[in-house]
């Protein structure tokens, strides 16, 4: 695993920021009615798909939530596909048929974009049940939310996959809120991490503010797990700096609260590490900036002159081989 | 040909699928040591071992969303659920994720998936042990829904299912898990289609259209309407979804009367729904109106009479018969 490389780090801050700009681009295709259903925003959470993605291989397989533009992003599907996807068209990841909260990426191995609260925390053991069927190695990263955790869904599947020694990392990206609901008003447990320890299961905090501290403690547990299959939780501490959903104006916390988690941003942390150590210009992080605002501008301008898929082909996606009902 | 029962039947066709293709597996409750609730994994574990036939906790959501995780990732996934009355605890994964996923993920990923087990009321098992579950699930999308009523329906379209790209849900009947029928010898491949009803017995004075329980009635029924010189062609659906137009429309065609005796409710139950493709596919060829045969709209109660009360019968479904050609 190659780790702390200057190129490495600088690369994977470059993907942060485009997931940052992505994001930014979206919300406003959103508000000009581009962009239809849920939408769902993944700024101030860059640093956890990155971090986990630079700690992973390439054919480790990831699942996610409906808030999965970063995971998708990050395992390198390009902005142009996710932003089809959002807007619909036939180039989407989805083909325009999944839309914000479904997108997949075989070839990435992205695995979805799973909409219904813990319901792919059982398709995370399933998968990683054929890792171990097949004698593989692979590991499977499975990510949701802190409201996830109080679903029978959750836990069915922490027990199965705790009872089968499954290659799976559980990593519950802690926004501190369910939609609008803080988990001190949610959760039983004072800490998340402490529902593995009803599994058996190891469990660890990580600072998802922190890109280095992602992505080394990710990389340690994922070797672990390599090695002797065995399953991980990790409970990692983060923030969403937009509200629930494009429709959350989120009066449910305080101004004080958002300002104290933008001071501590995952791409200014990044950026300032590398620049202390030497390894990032102001002008280098400039140009880098540069490059994700065309990238995106580029994704948008490519959803925008793509096809949708023609109405009569929407009977082709029903049964893969074409059976009518 | 020889005979053998239900169960059996059911068991090779477990075990031919298990032998032919390594990415088949078998999970469920008591499947392995226990051998199945209704004995129908006799012997598998034996055979294939603890990695291919899998005991799980009481936890339907939990295996079944697992199934449909190892389908992702293109293992063969054969789910058990002790009765479908228990599927009910995974509707979330048999209804959200196994047959949306293909079109979610914009025809990426298809999940072959069979999730099998005993459906319908049994005996005394009250409300929510006796769920027949055909017409939730048929009415799903994506997912296809077969209901053996024979032994030989009950290999051939197992086997069928387990082969399907798709996820197929095979609603086995519990009160014929004993029943015996002809059966192909088993080095001889038996697959039947999803989808194909059968004619299980010819005749020109009104069609009976039944699946799974209700065949076997159909039958004992048509022998007593023949001693009144009534009669009666049985077309055995033994697919819910696909439906098999053709051969119900090709029946009534021929006979003008059509009555559908199925096991589940009469509120949008699956009678409804061959009722009005005949009506409006082939409204002129019909003499009478179409009748319908098939529970009381009630929770299962456990009192025996009462019970009998609420279940399709033979004498329910021969007054029908009997009102369609106004006998």
């Amino acid at each position: 695993m190659q780790r702390d490389d200057q190129r490495d780090e600088v690369e994977m801050l470059a993907l942060m920021l485009l997931i940052r700009r992505f994001e930014e681009r979206a919300s406003q295709q959103y508000q000009a009615r581009k962009i239809g259903g849920f939408c769902h925003l993944y700024i101030g959470q860059e640093a956890v798909a990155v971090g986990a993605v630079a700690a992973t291989r390439s054919d480790d397989y990831i699942i996610t939530a409906y808030r999965d533009h970063g995971h998708a992003l990050a395992r390198g599907t390009s902005a142009g596909a996710c932003m089809a996807e959002l807007f619909g068209k036939e180039t989407g990841c989805s083909r325009g048929l999944g839309g914000s909260m479904h997108f997949f990426d075989k070839t990435n191995h992205m695995y979805g974009g799973h909409a219904i609260v813990g319901a792919h925390v059982p398709l995370a053991a399933g998968m990683a049940f054929a890792s171990k069927y097949r004698s593989e190695d692979r590991v499977t990263l499975c990510f949701f939310g802190d409201g996830a955790i109080n679903q029978g869904s959750f836990h069915e599947a922490l027990n199965l996959i705790a009872l089968y020694k499954l290659p799976v990392i559980l990593i519950c990206e802690n926004n501190l809120f369910a939609m609008g609901t803080s988990v001190k008003r949610s959760t039983s447990v004072k800490q998340i991490v402490d529902r593995a320890e009803g599994y058996d299961i190891p469990g660890d905090i990580i600072d998802g503010m922190n890109f280095r501290e992602v992505r080394d403690k990710l990389a340690e547990i994922i070797g672990s797990i390599r090695k002797d299959s065995h399953p991980a939780f990790v409970e990692v501490r983060t923030y969403r700096y937009r509200g629930h959903s494009m429709s959350d104006p989120a009066s449910y916390r305080t101004k004080e609260e958002l300002e104290k988690y933008r001071l501590d941003d995952p791409i200014i942390r990044l950026r300032a590490q590398l620049t202390r150590e030497g390894k990032l210009t102001n002008e280098e992080f400039d140009g880098i900036d540069k490059k994700a605002k065309e990238t995106v501008l580029a994704a948008v301008k490519f959803a925008e002159q793509s096809p949708e898929l023609p109405v009569e082909r929407v009977y082709d996606y029903v049964c893969i081989d074409g059976a009518k009902p | 040909m020889r005979e053998i029962t239900y169960r059996q039947a059911l068991n090779e066709a477990l075990a031919e699928e298990l032998e032919r293709d390594p990415n088949v597996f078998l999970m469920g409750e008591e499947v392995a040591e226990y051998h199945g609730a209704y004995k129908v994994s006799q012997g598998l574990l034996e055979r294939f071992g603890p990695k291919r036939v899998i005991d799980t906790p009481i936890s339907e959501n939990g295996f079944a969303g697992l199934g449909v995780g190892a389908a992702m990732v293109g293992l063969r996934p054969i789910i058990e659920f002790m009765t479908s009355s228990f599927s009910l605890v995974a509707f979330d994964q048999v209804v959200n994720n196994a047959p949306n996923m293909f079109m979610m993920s914009g025809g990426q990923f298809n999940i072959p998936i069979t999730f099998r087990g005993p459906n319908g009321p049994a005996h005394q098992l009250a409300a929510t042990h006796s769920h027949a579950t055909e017409n939730l699930y048929a009415s799903v999308p994506g997912l296809k829904v077969c209901t053996p009523a024979t032994p030989r329906d009950a290999k051939g379209l197992l086997k069928t299912a387990v082969r399907d790209d798709n996820p197929v849900i095979v609603l086995e009947a519990e009160l014929l898990y004993s029943s015996k029928g002809m059966v192909e010898p088993p080095d001889e491949e038996l697959l039947v289609p999803l989808g194909k009803a059968e004619v299980k017995r010819e005749g020109s004075d009104v069609s009976v259209i039944c699946y799974a329980q209700t065949v076997p009635l159909a039958l004992a029924a048509a022998q007593q309407l023949e001693d009144e010189d009534i009669s009666t062609e049985i077309v055995d659906l033994r697919s819910i979804k696909p439906l098999d137009e053709k051969a119900i429309f090709d029946s009534v065609a021929k006979t003008h009367r059509a009555v559908i005796v199925e096991q589940d409710r009469p509120f949008c139950g699956v009678g409804a729904e061959v009722c009005y493709r005949i009506q409006k596919n082939i409204f002129d060829a019909l003499d009478a109106p179409i009748q319908r045969v098939s529970q009381e709209d009630v929770p299962m109660p456990y009192n025996e009479r009462l019970e009998k009360f609420v279940l399709p019968n033979a004498d329910k479904l021969i007054s029908a018969v009997k009102k369609v050609c106004y006998a």
